[in-house]
């Protein structure tokens, strides 16, 4: 996996270099946009073939929703705290 | 929001081809999946390296304001933990690398369906479309009751783009500078995030 985070790594390198040349930059954000749609188009593909995963739907889909709660939760709990401690304006200041 | 649709219209094509049988063999018995990822993260990394804008925000920023993305990291990586106590069905590696889509959902699910398979990928891609929707339905109730910093940790990296609108309306607009560099940079982790927890980290 290490392949993956060198092959990121040199894409911002060389997006850095051309970050002048507007239209590199846009065609390769067309690009990117691009690969995601066919990349999320294959998944679907893939899931409608599968007919475990189509039965399960349900439940993957009652796991997901715990999981969002569950990471929201988490993520405003400790906002808060910092929050608190960190940003909120104080009185006299205000 | 726009593109949001677009990407989810895609994925429902998909499905639906599937299921009906619509797709050409040689597309579905051959593996091209991990060259397509390469050549994905190839082609985002140039457009984060880029993005004038994203670095411009980055640089003029004090201390304070990289403690935000780091709450949004302990927070769900807590939630996570609490979860796995309570969820026997999955790896806590495997319930960590979906949190950490932090609703990118569409980059997410791609590189965990390549690493884990397509059953997490469904869960990745269901649970981040659903961390954007719940930040945008209670934004505006997480600002008054847990402070103005809690609607952009709960958007996660969604609150550079389709989040943004309401966090500003709900925090106030003094906050959408945070927003905004809060969703770049985890935008930015989480590809090596992902990666990072599902490798065996």
């Amino acid at each position: 996996m290490l392949t993956v985070v060198a092959i990121m790594v040199l894409g911002i390198a060389l997006g850095y270099l051309i970050r002048k040349k507007k239209a590199l930059v846009f065609i390769n954000n067309k690009l990117v946009m691009w690969a995601i749609y066919l990349l999320l188009f294959l998944l679907g593909v893939a899931i409608g073939t599968n007919q475990v995963i189509l039965n399960n739907l349900p439940t993957l889909g009652f796991n997901a929703f715990l999981i969002s709660i569950s990471t929201i939760l988490g993520s405003v709990l400790v906002a808060w705290l910092g929050y608190l401690l960190w940003f909120k304006p104080k009185n006299n200041r205000e | 929001m726009k593109s949001s649709i677009i990407i989810l219209l895609f994925f429902a094509a998909g499905v639906l081809a599937g299921f009906a049988d619509f797709i050409p063999s040689i597309l579905t018995e051959n593996d091209y999946s991990q060259w397509a990822l390469y050549l994905l993260m190839f082609l985002v990394g140039i457009s984060i390296g880029a993005d004038t804008a994203s670095l411009k925000a980055i640089r003029s920023f004090n201390l304070k304001i990289l403690l935000v993305p780091v709450f949004t990291i302990l927070g769900t990586t807590l939630g996570t933990i609490i979860l796995w106590f309570f969820v026997t069905d999955y790896s806590f590696q495997d319930l960590l690398s979906v949190g950490y889509g932090f609703g990118y959902y569409s980059l997410s699910s791609i590189f965990i369906t390549e690493i884990r398979g397509e059953e997490l990928g469904v869960v990745a891609l269901l649970s981040n479309v659903m961390r954007e929707i719940i930040t945008l339905l209670l934004a505006p109730l997480f600002a008054i009751y847990l402070g103005k910093i809690a609607p952009i940790c709960s958007g996660g990296a969604t609150s550079m783009d389709t989040t943004l609108p309401i966090i500003s309306k709900s925090s106030g607009n003094e906050y959408a500078i945070i927003s905004l560099f809060h969703g770049i940079i985890l935008t930015i982790l989480v590809p090596f995030l992902v990666t990072l927890v599902l490798s065996g980290l």
